[in-house]
């Protein structure tokens, strides 16, 4: 990603009847990247997405497009399209007429913006809608149209908010790969923003992730996964078991009562840290023979693989594991260097990355008498039928 | 369809008595007085008696107010619905009551109080008067007549257009101006169509009343202006023509229902919007 900067956000901050929503940000958006803001719901992700399309005015703080503040420019007249959360098409017109709305505007001649818009419809796999109402659209051919419709303009940039937040697993999917492949083929920077983190991962160049106001951490999706900076990024990003530990000395790191090899340093002499393992990178071997000991407290079949809580000296991990191992049975943990990933201490340390409410609450359904059991499937069921 | 409960047909019935007594029985009754003569005759002669010049002026003058009228309250409505939309939904029940006030006096003491105002030696009168640019003869003029209809109308036009406006979710806007759409196209382009159900019913609720009112011309046009409503008026209190009178209000009642068709038909054509 050697393009040039396209969008810089300085120290760019908010407030919303004086609480802080974006608390000084900055970030830089290159041409032609995939970047995603990723945060739980009110993380200040999609005003930051409203600040650059020119929907909110920041308190504070500069928005540069090529190096040019654009802070008091206009949406009508910023460089970027948005794909609305929930489409936002116009309902008067039908599927032609929304998507050559842009062109018309700039009053290009109307066989040009007819052949444009069939570009888009077939790009997005619409041809023969052209006449269509909009609102007798299903959530998946509106969310086509909203991409055509703002895509035609050829925008430098194009935001989406949360495009596929209202679609079902199997048509998100699809989309994914298109909008990918869309992203791809038409080279426009896009920033997406989203609160599902595997979407990010799947999809992003860069993704950036985002709590409360601030900026946590900016990286390769596998940067984010495998060096995650602080305890929030770690515990969003995937499962992740976060200990207390205290850094030895350089590649030396002790947690759960043992003292392991790893492969950071860096850290002052006994610096107290948190430590994450990722519960995919953790072997399950007879105990005699693990770095750990511990009893299995629940199993959890997940298709691919068991979800495994096990105590360990009261603090409880969970494991990925094929292998199947009863409840209750002693196992050993073996942890290899590169699996423990090591982070400074933040605001977030001790409030993620521990599975004992996760493990009750497991203990507590599989507590249930037959006749609960089946109560609950039935309900379950009914919610289905209901759907 | 499912057939109704018992239950279900008891719970209508008052409606349909209601309906039949007020509703379907005053139009056979006009149906019955417009279609026989002072004896009780069937006879066609009351609506050949409407096609004579003096008539035809009357609803054609009638015509021409009320769509006059209706044309100035929807210029005036629009932008105060629009900036009233635009404020805080506080500030938004406050300017509403303001424009529901007026209505809660009687509509008499309203269109007296106008002759006031209007007259040659009225308030605006003897204000010009005292700098020197007046007096300017307003009263007893088709501007008054049809300013007593807009000034009295005005707000059932206001109130659905509003409603619309209130109702109309900002993200159009928003994608609008995403579009490269400035203020006024947006307003152009996309407010004013997605608003077309407030106008409709709006054009409605003020063109209806102003052209069957009968009292607003007398008042204010000094008689020299005879509306369809006066002179059904007329020909009930004073000719005690019921015959003709019936007449003219069928007449009236069909150019309603034209109008309206062609307003709705007008409404249809250019979008979607009902679904």
């Amino acid at each position: 990603m050697e393009n040039k900067k396209i969008i810089e956000l300085k120290s760019v901050s908010k407030e919303y009847d004086g609480e802080t929503v974006l608390d000084s940000i900055d970030l830089d958006i290159y041409d032609k990247e995939f970047v995603t803001l990723l945060g739980p719901s009110g993380c200040g992700k999609t005003t930051t997405l409203r600040i650059i399309g020119g929907f909110v005015k920041p308190d504070s703080g500069e928005l540069l497009f090529d190096g040019v503040n654009v802070i008091d420019v206009p949406p009508h007249k910023r460089p970027v399209n948005t794909v609305f959360q929930k489409y936002a098409l116009f309902p008067h017109l039908n599927v032609y007429d929304n998507i050559a709305f842009g062109l018309r505007l700039k009053k290009m001649p109307e066989k040009e913006i007819y052949d444009k818009v069939e570009e888009m419809l077939a790009m997005v796999n619409l041809r023969g809608f052209e006449k269509r109402n909009v609102n007798l659209l299903s959530g998946g051919q509106q969310q086509r149209v909203a991409i055509a419709r703002a895509l035609i303009n050829s925008p430098r940039v194009l935001l989406l908010d949360e495009p596929l937040g209202a679609l079902d697993l199997k048509l998100r999917k699809d989309m994914q790969n298109e909008l990918k492949n869309i992203q791809k083929k038409t080279g426009i920077t896009f920033i997406y923003v989203t609160h599902d983190q595997e979407e990010a991962l799947s999809m992003s160049d860069k993704v950036v992730v985002m709590a409360n106001g601030a900026i946590q951490q900016i990286g390769t999706p596998t940067d984010i996964y495998n060096e995650p900076v602080n305890a929030f990024v770690a515990d969003f990003i995937g499962e992740s078991n976060i200990l207390d530990g205290e850094m030895l000395r350089d590649f030396r790191v002790r947690f759960a009562g043992a003292e392991f090899d790893c492969l950071d340093k860096g850290f002052a002499p006994n610096e107290k840290v948190d430590v994450v393992i990722r519960p995919e990178d953790v072997d399950v071997v007879a105990p005699e023979k693990g770095m750990l000991c511990g009893v299995i407290s629940s199993v959890t079949f997940k298709g691919v693989h068991y979800e495994i809580i096990v105590n360990i000296g009261g603090f409880k991990w969970m494991i990925q594991t094929t292998d199947y191992t009863a409840p209750n049975s002693k196992i050993g943990l073996y942890i290899e260097p590169d699996a423990i990933h090591i982070m400074k201490k933040s605001e977030f340390s001790g409030m993620f990355g521990d599975y004992s409410t996760y493990s009750e609450e497991m203990d507590h359904l599989s507590d249930l008498t037959e006749e609960e059991m089946e109560y609950l499937s039935e309900m379950d069921e009914e919610e289905d039928e209901s759907e | 369809m499912k057939k109704k409960s018992l239950l279900g047909q008891a719970a209508a019935a008052p409606h349909v008595v209601w309906s039949v007594l007020f509703i379907i029985a005053p139009l056979l009754f006009v149906a019955y007085y417009a279609l026989t003569d002072a004896d009780g005759n069937f006879t066609f002669k009351n609506f050949g008696a409407l096609f004579t010049a003096e008539y035809l002026e009357i609803f054609l003058r009638s015509a021409c107010f009320a769509f006059l009228a209706t044309a100035i309250c929807l210029v005036i409505a629009y932008p105060v619905a629009y900036f009233i939309s635009k404020t805080s939904p506080k500030t938004q029940k406050l300017l509403i009551v303001l424009v529901m006030l007026p209505q809660w006096m009687n509509f008499l003491i309203r269109t007296y109080s106008w002759m006031a105002i209007l007259e040659d030696t009225g308030i605006i009168n003897t204000v010009l008067g005292w700098v020197g640019l007046g007096p300017v003869h307003m009263i007893n003029t088709a501007g008054a007549v049809i300013l007593g209809m807009v000034y009295n109308f005005l707000p059932y036009m206001i109130l659905p257009i509003y409603t619309s406006l209130s109702k109309l979710d900002p993200r159009y806007v928003e994608a609008s101006a995403d579009l490269g759409c400035n203020a006024f196209g947006t307003l152009l382009h996309v407010i004013l169509p997605l608003s077309r159900s407030g106008i409709i019913s709006g054009v409605t609720m003020v063109f209806v009343p102003s052209i069957s009112t009968f009292y607003i011309s007398q008042k204010l046009g000094g008689g020299n202006f005879d509306l369809i409503g006066d002179t059904i008026e007329r020909q009930f209190m004073s000719a005690y023509n019921y015959n003709l009178g019936a007449a003219i209000s069928f007449v009236l009642m069909i150019l309603i229902i034209v109008s309206m068709t062609v307003m709705n038909r007008f409404g249809e054509e250019e979008g979607s919007v009902v679904t």
